[in-house]
């Protein structure tokens, strides 16, 4: 399905119509530009940044003199180098560019070497002579806890009286559970290419979700004016969040070799280095202690979050307060108070990753679901709708703020049916009770995913349209593109707005030059801001040629009537172009920017309470699954999802990102283990070793839909609804199918003891352990 | 012997009087050739995102096929054809049918995969066969996606063959007019060695021991990689056609230092059963491409996946040093961790495999996070005849519990002459707890790994019983319930 072709009733590449994305032609031919691939100027230097070898160490000696004097050494940059600050952090002011006398975790960047080539570098880094004196290092979240080290206040958010409830309601049960990290993995590792420029001026192409942040910070530490530093990227090679705050490093510091050498300069890390050096997403330890009534309604909730973040607290602080948001996933919790511990950890410090924090507050929920639905023989399904929020009532979250657009029950049903889930976890019954050593599983959860940056400051997007004379468009704005097709439903947009063919609209690489101040392309708020920026620039433009039209043919307003590619006035058509340049000619002005800011949302972190999300975003999954009870082994054999897109700006873009998104939350919960040794070294540091989903992972029975009474109750652009993270909690039906199949061997009475990632290992420990607790 | 390197790349000829010879295709491409469609995602050979295609001729016609140019040296090309991206775009820039259905089925989001996906499919395509589903996942397992899932992809491949397809203009006559000559070339103060047969390769070894011997470069590519090592000197088995054998003759299968895993495939699978379905999970189609059989021996890696099956099978291996030969039980080519009985000079020649004779039973499993692309945490073959309801000629193999690849002695005994029951199936998971002592490390625990492996020991005896039950969720058809 590709753009429908133009007809005089239709413009090619308009909204809610599956438009291809931009780029696909470029990438299949291989044409794409990405940053490593923009030619190189001459005497480009290239960079290798030499790591901590250690957890937590003193540096108690930094000896470069070997480094300096080696083969192409250019020049060789450790903390004292920074004009500026020595800081690439996006909120705190705790991310060194290069340690100073303490390093905080292995890979840590302590200095960086420049030379015309990487092997160069490399090898000249090795010659540094650095001693360290180990400092107690904390590499866990239990260690973090018991020596209470922090990198962040606690926050709790609480509604109504949740020791109480669990004082007096009938049924109690308490468990704590891992959720383990996950590596972004994005194909482009992280690579930024700095210019030099005239005054103080340097160019930097990075492969960033926040072009602003780089600015900002690698003006912060070059000790110049913003102004002085442009940041541009036309595409990332993925990004997932962990292109969201980690790449301001990688451009500083490149950035810094040419303010000291003139020179270009490219930082583009390895795969190695760039897993062993920038931050994931975060583990957790999740305990709770539910209350709940006969038929499974929770009474009462109490929920410990702990999150291992690192060295620094990056963007710790909104991703543990988004894990808290979603505590609660679908259901109405009555009494919940939850306590959210953001632990200091001398480990990467962790980012931001799809969901950014909200999969692992709902995977606690989800497990307590399974474990109320096994302690009161139910079918975890009915647990799950017995304690939906309702629509007209029971429709408060813990933080406060009523659930107004709650479609979980209506879709849910959907679901429920398309799928055949009841006859088919009957079936799955009956061939577990068989003695197979095989057992299969089923679960349907659903996701409802809070939209809106929780800092409601970042709730704005900036647009630059420029129409030119032969009537195409130059579309410029703040968002990013790392493949999830915010571009093309961008373009769409502004292609609606003036009605022409998607082909007359130019995408155009993000810069700062172009639009300032943005916010980073995150919170799958990228189509939802941007969208409105880019319509409102062309609105403006749009009633320009409107107000022209007016004076020059001296025809009422609602006698113009842009049509497709054509503009009727009065009883005259003409081409769009031939009206722009009427325009033009008549002196109009037809360059606009726009501007978008989400209204109706607050939120105050003193009180826990308010309206951070503009609206929800709504998804359910059932997932099938096998295990082989005797090594762990298994496979996903079916999913359905049914997904709440609102209307669908284009649906062939948001099936795409429904099944990328489930399949890499599979990969999180699944296989994607993150591995540490005793001495803090991550081990798991490339593709052979750290497993995300391949190719046959893929279940062989996958059945997508966009739900088609989606629709956004908020006055969204085109009425669609945000796609980017919500479908990868979807995946968590995955772990809850797997509960199911390994709560066979138990009798369907106990809840095993399963940790995520559930990788084979974990299974079949799960399987063993619930074996014996069977027998006892 | 030639000096210099020449090849096709594309439909140019490129001759290379001094390179590094170990200078990665991919960095040539990128770097000297600025090529810049063929992609860095691992410089390890597990992402695919480098993947080109090579073209080399053969006796019958052009054979091509899908490599991880991440991992190749430069001089390997010596007398093939080198395919890009780059490449497969008509003059006046109307795309292949592979690429037009990739963008048909909006198979890429951020695109960076993209290449290497179109290159594995591009060698499907020249070879012809429209694959099935389930081949077409094995043809793109070395090639990973982290934006799309992967279904539009597989339905882009599902196009294949559904309008013809161009394929490159046959080279063999350019090529084989190059072929057969051995080749050298120095360059960064390295060497590079491509002796022409195996008596020439035997007596340049022997005259440069240090030399470090390479053929598919799915191991020692690594070592430059991410290692960075400097190798100074490599020779290569590469053009040494007379090592590139497999016969199946008096009994066994013999197979030649040359022969790679893909070629190897389809032989051991119809004759080892279970061995075909391992090979199939050996690493990607693009390392299997490139690696050799002997290769995975050769390096003595405790989990390599080829040493287990073929110890169980009671394979030989020749060891070859100037003219003089000697044979060994594969077994005892294994020392100890990082130490082979190999002496200096000497190389693996060959590796043979007896035929399984009538009734005797083989299985083997392999235990991983992923089934494709990874290596084991655990893997298990098992040899074994049922005589009268008793086990005879026991042979037991583990990959990634020891050092080494090790056969289980102590559980062997146990079974040996022994009724094959369940009672005694449990008694030799116990007698494993004597033969091993595996070590914990990313892959698995020392747990996880004793127990899978006691574990698999007991599958075995439910698949050589009568029970019917499903046994490996690999075997499960289809989708769900």
């Amino acid at each position: 399905m590709t753009s429908a072709p133009a007809t005089n009733e239709n413009i090619r590449g308009a909204v809610h119509t599956s438009s291809i994305h931009d780029s696909s032609h470029k990438h299949v031919a291989g044409t794409a530009v990405y940053i490593d691939d923009i030619p190189e100027l001459p005497g480009t230097l290239q960079v290798y940044i030499a790591m901590s070898t250690r957890p937590h160490a003193r540096l108690a000696s930094l000896d470069l003199a070997p480094v300096r004097s080696a083969p192409g050494v250019a020049c060789v940059l450790s903390a004292a180098d920074v004009p500026g600050i020595n800081d690439a952090s996006p909120v705190m002011g705790d991310d060194p560019v290069f340690a100073e006398t303490e390093v905080c975790y292995v890979g840590q960047s302590i200095f960086a070497v420049a030379a015309p080539s990487i092997d160069e570098a490399r090898a000249a880094a090795g010659l540094a002579v650095i001693e360290y004196e180990d400092l107690e290092a904390y590499l866990t979240v239990d260690e973090a806890l018991a020596a209470k080290s922090f990198v962040l206040p606690q926050m709790k958010m609480k509604l109504g009286d949740a020791a109480q409830a669990l004082e007096t309601a009938p049924n109690r049960h308490s468990g704590r559970m891992r959720i383990g990290g996950q590596d972004h993995f994005y194909l482009e590792g992280q690579v930024a290419y700095a210019v030099p420029g005239e005054d103080a001026d340097v160019h930097v192409y990075s492969s960033t979700q926040h072009p602003s942040e780089v600015q900002h910070n690698v003006a912060k530490v070059l000790g110049v004016p913003d102004h002085a530093v442009t940041v541009e990227l036309r595409r990332m090679g993925g990004g997932f969040g962990g292109k969201e705050s980690q790449p301001a490093l990688m451009a500083a510091i490149a950035a810094l070799v040419v303010r000291n050498t003139g020179r270009p300069a490219k930082v583009r890390l390895d795969r190695d280095d760039d897993m062993e050096m920038t931050g994931k997403r975060h583990d957790f330890v999740i305990e709770h202690d539910v209350a709940y009534d006969d038929d499974g309604v929770i009474q009462g909730i109490e929920f410990m979050q702990a999150a291992r973040c690192g060295m620094s607290a990056d963007l710790s602080g909104a991703i543990c307060d988004r894990a808290m948001f979603h505590s609660d996933n679908c259901y109405y919790l009555q009494n919940a108070t939850i306590t959210s511990h953001r632990c200091k950890t001398h480990t990467v410090s962790n980012t931001a990753f799809r969901g950014f924090g909200g999969p692992q507050g709902m995977v606690a929920i989800e497990r307590v679901m399974d474990e109320i639905a096994l302690q009161t023989g139910r079918d975890p399904l009915d647990v799950r709708k017995a304690n939906l929020y309702g629509t007209g009532d029971r429709n408060v979250t813990p933080y406060h703020m009523t659930v107004e657009d709650n479609v979980a029950p209506e879709l849910i049903e959907e679901l429920e049916t398309s799928s055949n889930y009841r006859a088919r976890r009957a079936t799955i019954r009956e061939y577990n009770a068989a003695g197979n050593i095989l057992k299969k599983g089923i679960a349907l959860t659903p996701v409802k995913f809070g939209i809106s940056f929780t800092n409601t400051f970042l709730n704005q997007a900036g647009a630059l349209v420029h129409v030119y004379k032969d009537g195409s468009v130059h579309l410029n704005h703040g968002g990013t593109e790392m493949g999830q097709g915010l571009f093309v439903k961008v373009a769409q947009v502004v292609a609606q707005e003036f009605q022409i063919d998607i082909e007359r609209v130019k995408i155009t690489s993000t810069t700062t030059a172009k639009v300032p101040n943005t916010s980073a392309t995150a919170a799958s708020s990228g189509s939802d801001l941007n969208g409105m920026a880019a319509q409102a620039a062309a609105r403006t433009i749009k009633e320009r040629l409107i107000q022209h039209a007016i004076d020059a043919h001296n025809v009422p307003r609602e006698q113009i009537v842009f049509l497709p590619n054509r503009v009727r006035i009065g009883n005259e058509e003409m081409s769009f172009a031939d009206l722009v340049n009427e325009a033009y000619m008549a002196r109009v002005s037809l360059s606009a920017t726009g501007f978008y800011k989400t209204p109706k949302i607050h939120w105050d972190p003193m009180t826990g309470r308010g309206r951070p999300f503009y609206y929800f975003a709504y998804g359910a999954a059932v997932s099938e699954v096998i295990v082989d009870t005797l090594t762990g082994e298994n496979r996903v054999t079916r999913v359905d999802i049914l997904h709440d897109a609102g209307q669908s700006l284009n649906p062939a873009i948001d099936l795409g990102q429904i099944e990328g998104g489930f399949i890499q939350g599979m990969g999180w919960l699944t296989t994607e283990e993150l591995w540490w040794n005793d001495a803090g070294r991550l081990m798991t540091h490339a593709p052979s070793t750290y497993k995300i989903p391949a190719c046959s992972d893929r279940p062989d029975d996958f059945r997508i839909a966009i739900w088609d009474k989606g629709r956004n109750v908020e006055d969204t652009i085109y009425r669609s609804k945000a796609i980017g993270e919500p479908p990868l909690m979807l995946a968590i039906s995955v772990l809850s199918a797997l509960t199911d199949a390994v709560a066979s061997v138990g009798g369907y009475k106990l809840l095993p003891d399963l940790d995520a990632p559930a990788t084979p290992e974990r299974l079949l420990a799960a399987i063993s352990g619930l074996k014996a607790r069977a027998a006892s | 012997m030639r000096d210099g390197v020449r090849f096709l790349l594309g439909n140019e000829t490129r001759e290379l009087e001094s390179v590094d010879p170990t200078l990665t295709v991919l960095r040539y491409l990128r770097e000297v050739e600025r090529r810049m469609g063929t992609k860095e995602g691992c410089a390890e050979g597990d992402c695919g995102a480098c993947t080109v295609v090579i073209g080399e001729p053969g006796p019958d016609g052009m054979r091509y096929k899908a490599v991880n140019s991440c991992i190749q040296f430069v001089p390997t090309l010596d007398g093939k054809q080198l395919l890009t991206v780059e490449d497969l775009a008509q003059a006046d820039g109307t795309l292949h049918p592979v690429q037009d259905a990739l963008c048909d089925t909006h198979a890429s989001q951020c695109g960076f995969c993209t290449p290497g996906f179109v290159m594995s499919l591009y060698a499907q395509s020249i070879n012809g066969e429209k694959p099935a589903r389930s081949e077409l996942k094995d043809i793109l397992a070395g090639n990973l996606c982290r934006c799309t899932g992967y279904g539009p992809i597989l339905d882009a491949g599902d196009r294949m063959g559904d309008r013809p397809a161009p394929v490159p203009a046959d080279a063999s006559d350019t090529l084989n007019a190059w072929a057969g000559e051995a080749v050298t070339i120095s360059g960064k103060g390295r060497r590079f060695h491509a002796p022409a047969s195996g008596d020439e390769l035997a007596e340049l070894y022997e005259q440069y021991p240090d030399a470090l011997i390479i053929s598919g470069l799915t191991d020692v590519g690594l070592w430059v990689t991410k290692q960075h090592r400097d190798l100074v000197h490599l020779i290569s088995l590469g053009k040494a056609s007379d090592l590139t054998t497999i016969d199946v003759a008096d009994g066994h299968v013999s197979i030649g230092a040359g022969v790679t895993i893909a070629d190897a495939h389809a032989v051991l699978g119809e004759h080892f059963g279970d061995l075909g379905e391992l090979i199939r999970r050996f690493a990607s189609l693009q390392i299997r491409n490139a690696a050799t059989v002997c290769g995975n021996i050769a390096n003595g890696s405790p989990i390599g996946d080829l040493p287990p099956a073929l110890i169980a099978l009671g394979a030989e291996l020749t060891l070859r040093r100037g003219s003089v030969r000697r044979t060994l039980p594969l077994e005892d080519y294994f020392i100890e961790y990082g130490r082979q009985d190999r002496q200096v000079g000497e190389f693996v020649e060959a590796v043979r495999v007896p035929l399984l004779p009538e009734g005797r039973r083989f299985r083997c499993y392999k235990l991983t996070k992923r089934f494709d692309q990874d290596i084991s945490a655990v893997c298990a073959a098992f040899a074994f005849s049922l005589k009268d309801g008793t086990a005879r000629d026991v042979r037991i193999c583990y990959g990634g519990m020891a050092g080494t690849p090790k056969r289980a002695g102590a559980a062997e005994a146990v079974l040996e002459g022994a009724e094959w029951t369940e009672e005694i199936i449990r008694a030799a998971m116990v007698a494993l707890e004597s033969d091993y002592t595996p070590m914990t490390d990313m892959r698995g625990s020392a747990d996880y790994r004793m127990v899978s492996a006691q574990n698999l020991l007991l599958k075995t005896y439910l698949e050589t019983t009568d029970r019917k039950d499903e046994t490996r969720v690999l075997e499960t058809q289809g989708g769900g319930t």
